[in-house]
């Protein structure tokens, strides 16, 4: 049985991210089941209302502060980390697998030869064995997986666990790393505008070869806009020189799981779907009305994305606000 | 420079999932294999570091005799010769990267390229674990790549944007989408390849940290609604994903 489990929360900027949350939240309430204790690690240099984790069920709240991690440094982030990591006695650790979560966890795991689960989407304690389900062959596949070593690392596919709030008093504690091991950190962010990233958005409106040309994705740019939403794109957009590669979904692009995903003028091939399936929500609207997209669309139009995305975005001008 | 990549072989992105009996593992009667799409990348960059530094290239793959074949294109790419580290065992990544790990310790690498992710099993961890356990740097998802001497400056891909990232050699990169555009095999290089040396290494598994109980197909999703053909089907729309839905 687990002796205690340890989120660790990711922050950029000092800001804790929403998938730092769903750790929290999902650390918090394995250990209340498995009758552990729990903690929450955050490396940084400074964090903005750490308490705020203690909304999703856990209280011992650590800072692992260095000034020098207020960029991401794999090898010492994963330092300070295993350091507490043992000094804590923690045998079970809970990662988002965000950019910085993907990279962070193997690396902690390999130190504390941990089996490491990851961008798993359902965890749980089955008859004393933490289990977990992961998506393969991107998404075509589920497995099952159980770690059989004794320190077990999972990472969480962001957006898919919930956040339960369940308020317990914070009890913040900053512990100082000194001399961190920079041997590998980052030391610049180029930040691609101020765009929101479609595997981080909620709403995403993502375009394929129906639209024509490049010109007119001002239409999936419109509808996102109005929707506070991101664009994504198909991979024949892409390789068309039409959206930059970090818009496209699929399985050689990015994993969306948003609540809503419009796909307009794609035609839903096994690649694509490969990236957005688990979606909450799906709308696809394509003049092909035996276009694969619609297989697995909640709601379609089967019309032409020239007539029905200029009316869309004016109705939904009217009905939503921000 | 001594360069290693490290490919593995995956079924072909179209391929339609069937398990196998025993529920563990895909059927794979029928599958055609390919070189992981992430790799050609991988490989790519371990060809172009050499014709810019000078050194030796090494393909390296962890599994049976048909990986063989994907280590082939490897070589037709321009790598100069190739290591399978072979076991008919299906590994956990933690095994993978343990052989590929003292397979680069011992082969006194400076640098080992791989692909960010495989897309069949899609961990995306097999790049990390090897570099800590051999030791090295690790830079993941890179996107851009400039050395200058021991040092190295790359830029991996994050949400939102790019974080450029210092470290030093000796170090793996597990290459994205956009850090160059894989050449492809031509005929004298397809010919070469024949020549190429292609070692084995038979080697034992070693155990699994993480076990795999079951696989299974996700659950088919019931047939969508189709609201109608034309821009008259707006206001429906709408209204089922603000009542129905709830997502706007
Ligand atoms: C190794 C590999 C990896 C791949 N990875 C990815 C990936 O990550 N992501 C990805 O998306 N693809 C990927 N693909 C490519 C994939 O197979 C498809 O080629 C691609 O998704 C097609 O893009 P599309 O739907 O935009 O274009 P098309 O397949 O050409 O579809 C265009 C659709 O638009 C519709 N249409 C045309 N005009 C209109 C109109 N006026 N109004 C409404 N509808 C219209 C058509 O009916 C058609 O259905 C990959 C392929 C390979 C081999
Ligand atoms: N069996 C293998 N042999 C050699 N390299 C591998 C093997 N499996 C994975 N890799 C490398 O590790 C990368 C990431 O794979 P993964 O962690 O499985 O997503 C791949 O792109 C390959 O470069």
């Amino acid at each position: 049985m687990a002796k205690m489990i340890v989120a660790v929360i990711e922050q950029r900027d000092g800001k804790i991210k929403k998938a730092g949350y769903e750790a929290a939240s999902t650390a918090a309430a394995l250990a209340s089941k498995l009758g552990c204790p729990v903690a929450a690690l955050i490396p940084a240099s400074t964090v903005e209302n750490p308490e705020k984790i203690a909304n999703y069920g856990i209280s011992d709240i650590k800072i692992l502060n260095a000034s020098a991690f207020a960029n991401y440094s794999q090898s010492g982030y994963a330092g300070a980390i295993v350091d507490q990591v043992n000094a804590m006695g923690a045998d079970v650790l809970v990662f988002a697998n965000t950019a910085m979560g993907k990279d962070l966890a193997p690396f902690v795991a390999a130190k504390l030869n941990a089996g490491v689960v990851a961008d798993a989407t359902h965890i749980d304690d089955e008859g004393g064995k933490l289990t977990a389900i992961r998506p393969i062959f991107a998404g075509k596949a589920l497995q099952k997986v159980v770690p059989t070593s004794e320190i077990k690392v999972f990472s969480l596919r962001p957006n898919v666990f919930p956040l339960v709030e369940s308020s317990v008093a914070p009890a913040v504690t900053t512990i100082p790393i000194d001399s961190p091991d920079l041997s590998s950190a980052a030391v610049e962010i180029k930040k691609a505008g101020e765009k929101l990233d479609v595997a981080e958005a909620d709403i995403v409106v993502s375009g394929g070869r129906g639209l024509k040309d490049a010109e007119q994705f001002r239409l999936i740019e419109e509808l996102a806009a109005v929707l506070g939403g991101a664009v994504g794109a198909s991979r024949a957009v892409v390789d068309a020189g039409w959206r930059p590669h970090s818009e496209q979904v699929g399985q050689t692009g990015k994993t969306v799981t948003p609540s809503l995903y419009i796909a307009c003028g794609i035609s839903g091939a096994i690649q694509h779907l490969a990236g957005m399936t688990s979606s909450k929500y799906i709308v696809a609207i394509n003049k092909d009305k035996d276009a694969p997209i619609f297989s697995i669309a909640d709601y379609g139009i089967t019309g032409d994305v020239f007539e029905v995305l200029p009316p869309l975005i004016e109705e939904l001008k009217k009905v939503v606000s921000h | 420079m001594k360069i290693a990549v490290c490919v593995s072989n995956v079924p072909d992105t179209a391929t339609k999932i069937k398990i196998a009996a025993g529920g563990k593992e895909i059927d794979k009667t029928g599958v055609t294999f390919i070189v992981n799409p992430y790799d050609e990348f991988a490989i790519e960059e371990a060809v172009k570091t050499k014709e810019k530094f000078g050194g030796e290239t090494v393909v390296i793959s962890v599994g049976d005799d048909p990986n063989k074949e994907i280590m082939r294109k490897a070589l037709a790419m321009g790598i100069d010769s190739g290591v399978l580290l072979k076991t008919s065992e299906t590994l956990d990544s933690n095994g993978v990267a343990t052989l590929l790990a003292e397979e680069i310790k011992s082969g006194d690498y400076d640098i080992v390229f791989m692909g960010k992710q495989s897309v069949d099993f899609d961990s995306s961890t097999t790049g990390q674990l090897t570099a800590q356990k051999a030791g090295f740097n690790c830079v993941s998802v890179c996107v851009s790549l400039e050395f200058d001497g021991n040092n190295i400056t790359a830029e991996r891909e994050i949400e939102g944007g790019r974080e450029v990232v210092k470290t030093t050699l000796p170090a793996v990169i597990t290459a994205q989408k956009g850090l160059n555009e894989p050449r492809y095999p031509n005929l004298k290089g397809i010919m070469e390849a024949k020549r190429k040396p292609l070692a084995e290494k038979p080697l034992s598994a070693p155990a699994p940290l993480v076990e795999v109980v079951e696989l299974s197909l996700p659950p088919a999703k019931a047939a969508g609604k189709i609201l109608g053909s034309d821009a008259s089907a707006v206001p429906e729309l709408v209204r089922l994903l603000r009542e129905e839905a709830k997502v706007i």
